[in-house]
């Protein structure tokens, strides 16, 4: 018994070396294997659409390595530092901002365009973190004020451009934090009666038409089927006819005859759930619990409170994206455009997120160079 | 500050505090994870089998494929009506680069004209990019030798062939054939109350008049399909299933060409029309309505000054006049009346009566005249009928009474539609007390018997009733239907047509049928016989009757153009007659419209129409 423990402790314990999370790193690794697997049949077995997607993966992974050579001691002094640009930038997209289908949300670097509201996926729940670890725990009623106005902030920005969904969850992401800090259940319960009743403030001043149509659309595919209501039908109707065991690799007619849309991008699970049908979809779920579980882990497992804070948020912003994505796909919940994190083609949200996962793995695997110091 | 902060830090308490909100954090997890599984359980496996179905739904397509209409032809096999393959030219849009050119350099090779372009270009505006679309349809053996020949320099432009409905003779079987046309609201309605709708899905035509329309069930075939899988843009992926078309029966007519271009020939310039049947099945030899019109510009849909010029000729090419065309019969009837007369007992074969050239009814002083001027003398039954004396049909008619007469003419067929195999059949009129109260709110006058005794006034038959009523004298009572088709044939089956005989006229002294059949024998052989002088020198036995017309073209029939009346008031010739004189073959009745009697005219039609079924041996197989 005990020689089996020791065997991957000493091998976590070379891997920590290189500052790397064996656990949580092969969880990612198994992943993104399957996620190519599926994009493979959803992209329409394209190879150059492959290609892409390894290349991104690898630039990913070495984000994702050299972030965790950082201490989360370095980290924690950039916070600050990365959510001032941040916001300068949202600010900078307002003004210039490159215009991409219908909004506002580029800004041209002259050699690239870039998507500030990715740095604030990152900096918004690390600089909440640097606030509320620099005050005991739990935070003071002032405290979270001034967190919520952190997360306001840029959410507001990113939410003129308009990108309600990522303004959204880059909200929830700072909350998380606050949630996490110890935040007390009756301010809780408090805000988020004053939540429900912003909505229809949100409804009726905030939202823009097409956004009004998603969640009338959520409410009733059916309505409009070959409207907008088009989407999700095709989508529940890949899903269910999928069955127990799926239609098989490729073989799935709902994606492979294109009646799926977006189907290698925001809607990819649903091409998992019709090739390998409840299987598929239970052995995904579980790797996704086994990451979340990891990164819960890790930050509990923590040595300062900011450490902490920023490895819970990022995890639990990360089962966000989970839940929202596999959520809209299947009915529970709005089109709102988030993509499958990790397995849905594309570029920026990938590296942002194994840039997230490089945080995980400093918190995880510097502490004990710390206690020995 | 930093001692002041860390000396104040609860570090347990601020632990377990974070801790206790991981434990919650992954409860919320683990549930929300739930309801996901939850939902997907509820989409894969409950609602599995209503999912199945719509996504087959989504990818299977049933494409229908039409079947090949059965052919026609005539008793020996010659086609009458045929598919003959028509080319078009085509473009498949995603295929072509730069369409404009290709349209450009097509129209250096061939004639197409700004209309066809643009027709053109707004098909593929509106169709998916992957279907074929005609630029220019029906083209001729030159274009589709240059378009071949050409065809590697245009990638996307194919040269299809489809079949299309061909009449070979033209003008000479329109009015037994009919044509097919394009499908209309009306003909979708009407499969549609039939329950025939779903057959046609691929069908772009369907017969629209006389044999064509009678047999579309079984000309048409049954529709096949493919059974293909789509995506998203209804673009085929592949086959999953066919099910090939069968193609409709052909159909073998007893006509025959020659004998029907005979009566085309011998009817010549006239208006009028031909039938000749066999007595003993009613298969119908000849079935000729003259002027005709040749139904091949139907097909593809007739242009409307060729439309116009057909319906406002004042020669009425469209009626069919072997069936629709309504002529008082005139004296061909006076066999039909002679067997009443016999048969009632109100003569007797050697009854005699005088003849002085005028029939008067009793306190009457209004004189009814014989064709004859001072008439026939003594006339017995025999000499009524050949020489086709008036006055002896006055008498035997006021003798017979109205009621009698046309209870009995009835029984013939007269009044009736025959039940040929075409829709277009006039049942004329065979008049009674009654109809002339419903008609004219009149009773039924004396007077109204004698002109009617001898087929005239409100008396009226189409030739096909003729020749039906002459088959029935032949048949001594037994009716036929006149049938055109003979056969229908399969691949794997085929079947006779023969609906058989019926009794129609019962007789209750057998004898009188040879007397009435020997009238009409005397009317061809007795030197003073109306037809005996068509008939010199036959190689054959043939009876007949003659008859004269007095009226204007088809009785009863208003939409004649008015202008073109005064030159029709010439005498209608008729003529109904069988051969061989015993044990006939064939009969036939003939109907010229304004030409002359029916002894000089009608007769000697007949003549040419028996010489040739003779000389041919038209019917001798049978």
């Amino acid at each position: 018994m005990s020689s089996t423990m020791v065997d991957p402790a000493q091998r976590s314990g070379k891997f920590a070396a290189f500052h790397i999370d064996l656990p949580l790193l092969l969880g990612l690794l198994a992943l993104l294997a399957f996620g190519l697997v599926i994009l493979y049949s959803a992209t329409g077995q394209s190879e150059t659409m492959m290609k892409a997607q390894v290349i991104r993966l690898g630039i990913a992974l070495a984000v994702m390595v050299g972030v965790a050579q950082l201490s989360p001691q370095t980290i924690r002094r950039w916070a600050v530092a990365l959510f001032s640009v941040g916001l300068l930038m949202l600010v900078a997209v307002l003004l210039f901002g490159y215009v991409g289908k219908g909004a506002q949300r580029w800004l041209d670097l002259g050699f690239m365009k870039f998507q500030p509201s990715e740095i604030m996926k990152l900096a918004v729940p690390m600089a909440v973190a640097w606030f509320i670890a620099s005050h005991n725990l739990p935070p003071r009623v002032w405290h979270l004020f001034i967190g919520f106005l952190m997360c306001a902030i840029p959410t507001l920005l990113i939410a003129k451009q308009p990108d309600l969904g990522t303004s959204l969850l880059i909200a929830m992401s700072g909350v998380f934090v606050l949630f996490m800090a110890g935040m007390s259940w009756r301010l809780i319960s408090f805000i988020a009666v004053l939540v429900s009743a912003f909505a229809p403030v949100m409804w009726y001043f905030l939202m823009h038409d097409y956004q009004r149509q998603r969640v009338l659309t959520f409410l009733n595919p059916e309505t409009d089927p070959l409207g907008s209501g088009y989407h999700i039908i095709q989508s529940k109707i890949a899903i269910g006819s999928g069955g127990v065991d799926g239609k098989g690799w490729l073989q799935g007619t709902q994606s492979q005859l294109e009646f799926l849309p977006e189907r290698h991008t925001d809607f990819i699970f649903s091409v998992l759930s019709e090739e390998f049908g409840l299987i598929g979809v239970i052995l995904l779920l579980a790797i996704y619990l086994f990451i979340i579980g990891r990164g819960l882990i890790i930050a509990s497992k923590a040595q300062d409170n900011f450490s902490k804070l920023v490895a819970a948020s990022f995890t639990l912003t990360f089962f966000v994206y989970v839940f929202v994505n596999i959520g809209m796909v299947s009915g529970l919940l709005p089109v709102v455009g988030v993509p499958l994190p990790l397995v849905s083609y594309g570029g920026t949200s990938m590296v942002t997120l194994m840039a997230a996962f490089g945080v995980l793995m400093s918190v995880s695997t510097h502490k004990r160079m710390l206690a020995n110091v | 500050m930093l001692k002041k902060r860390v000396a104040m830090q609860d570090i347990a308490a601020e632990t377990r505090l974070f801790n206790s909100r991981a434990v919650v954090a992954m409860l919320v997890v683990c549930g929300l994870f739930s309801v996901i599984l939850l939902n997907m359980y509820n989409l894969q496996v409950r609602s599995h089998q209503d999912y199945q179905i719509r996504s087959e739904g989504n990818r299977i397509k049933v494409l229908p494929l039409a079947p090949n209409r059965g052919l026609i032809s005539d008793r020996n096999g010659i086609l009458l009506a045929e598919n003959r393959p028509v080319f078009s030219l085509e473009l498949v849009p995603e295929q072509i680069d730069d369409i404009e050119t290709t349209l450009r350099r097509l129209a250096q090779l061939i004639a197409i004209s700004a209309e066809q372009q643009q027709d053109f270009l707004q098909q593929v505006r509106q169709q998916r990019r992957f279907n074929s679309i005609a630029l220019k349809e029906r083209l001729d053996e030159q274009e589709v030798a240059v378009i071949s020949v050409n065809l590697h320099r245009f990638p996307g432009v194919t040269v299809e062939a489809r079949l299309s409905r061909h009449y070979p003779f033209g003008d000479l079987f329109t009015h037994a054939l009919g044509y097919i046309g394009k499908i209309n609201t009306d003909d979708l309605r009407r499969l549609d109350e039939q329950g025939r709708l779903a057959n046609y899905a691929a069908s772009r035509e369907i017969g629209k008049l006389g044999l064509e329309r009678y047999y579309e069930e079984q000309l048409h075939g049954t529709m096949g399909f493919q059974e293909v899988e789509v995506n998203n843009r209804g673009r085929v992926i592949r086959v999953l299933r066919s099910v090939p078309a069968r193609s409709g029966k052909n159909i073998r007519l007893s006509l025959d060409v020659g004998l029907q271009l005979t009566a085309q020939q011998t009817l010549n310039q006239s208006r009028g029309a031909i039938v000749a049947m066999d007595p003993r099945d009613g298969a119908v030899l000849a079935f000729y309505s003259n002027p005709s019109y040749d139904p091949n510009l139907f097909v593809h849909g007739i242009s409307s000054s060729n439309y116009n010029a057909l319906l406002h000729s004042p020669d009425r090419p469209l009626i069919n006049r072997a069936t629709q065309g309504i002529y008082p019969p005139a004296s061909t009837i006076k066999p039909h009346l002679a067997l009443l007369g016999l048969e009632t007992d109100t003569v007797q074969p050697d009854t005699k009566v005088w003849d002085p050239g005028y029939f008067t009814l009793p306190n009457s002083d209004h004189r009814f005249r014989d064709w004859k001027r001072g008439g026939h003398g003594w006339v017995d039954v025999y000499s009524a009928v050949a020489e086709s004396c008036d006055i002896y049909f006055y008498d035997l008619g006021i003798k017979l009474g109205i009621d009698r007469i046309s209870d009995y003419m009835r029984q013939f067929g007269f009044g009736e539609r025959t039940g040929i195999d075409i829709h277009e059949e006039a049942s004329a009129n065979m008049p009674s007390r009654g109809w002339k109260r419903a008609r004219f709110n009149q009773p039924w006058y004396p007077g109204d018997t004698v002109p009617l005794s001898i087929g005239q006034s409100f008396w009226t038959a189409t030739p096909v009733q003729l020749a039906l009523s002459t088959a029935v004298i032949v048949n001594k009572g037994m009716m036929p239907t006149p049938h055109m088709a003979a056969e229908l044939s399969s691949a794997d089956s085929s079947e006779l047509v023969d609906p058989g005989l019926r009794p129609a006229v019962n007789v209750i002294d057998e004898k009188n049928w040879e007397v009435v059949a020997d009238t009409m024998v005397r009317t061809v052989a007795t030197l003073k016989g109306t037809a005996h002088p068509a008939f010199k020198k036959a190689l054959y036995s043939s009876a007949g009757k003659t008859g004269t017309a007095q009226v204007v073209a088809i009785a009863q029939d208003a939409k004649y153009n008015a202008d073109a009346l005064a030159e029709q008031h010439r005498d209608n010739a008729m003529y109904i007659g069988y051969a061989p004189a015993d044990n006939p073959t064939v009969v036939f009745a003939i109907a010229v419209e304004n030409t002359g009697g029916g002894g000089s005219v009608g007769a000697p039609i007949g003549r040419q129409l028996l010489d040739y079924y003779f000389s041919a041996g038209v019917n001798s197989n049978e």
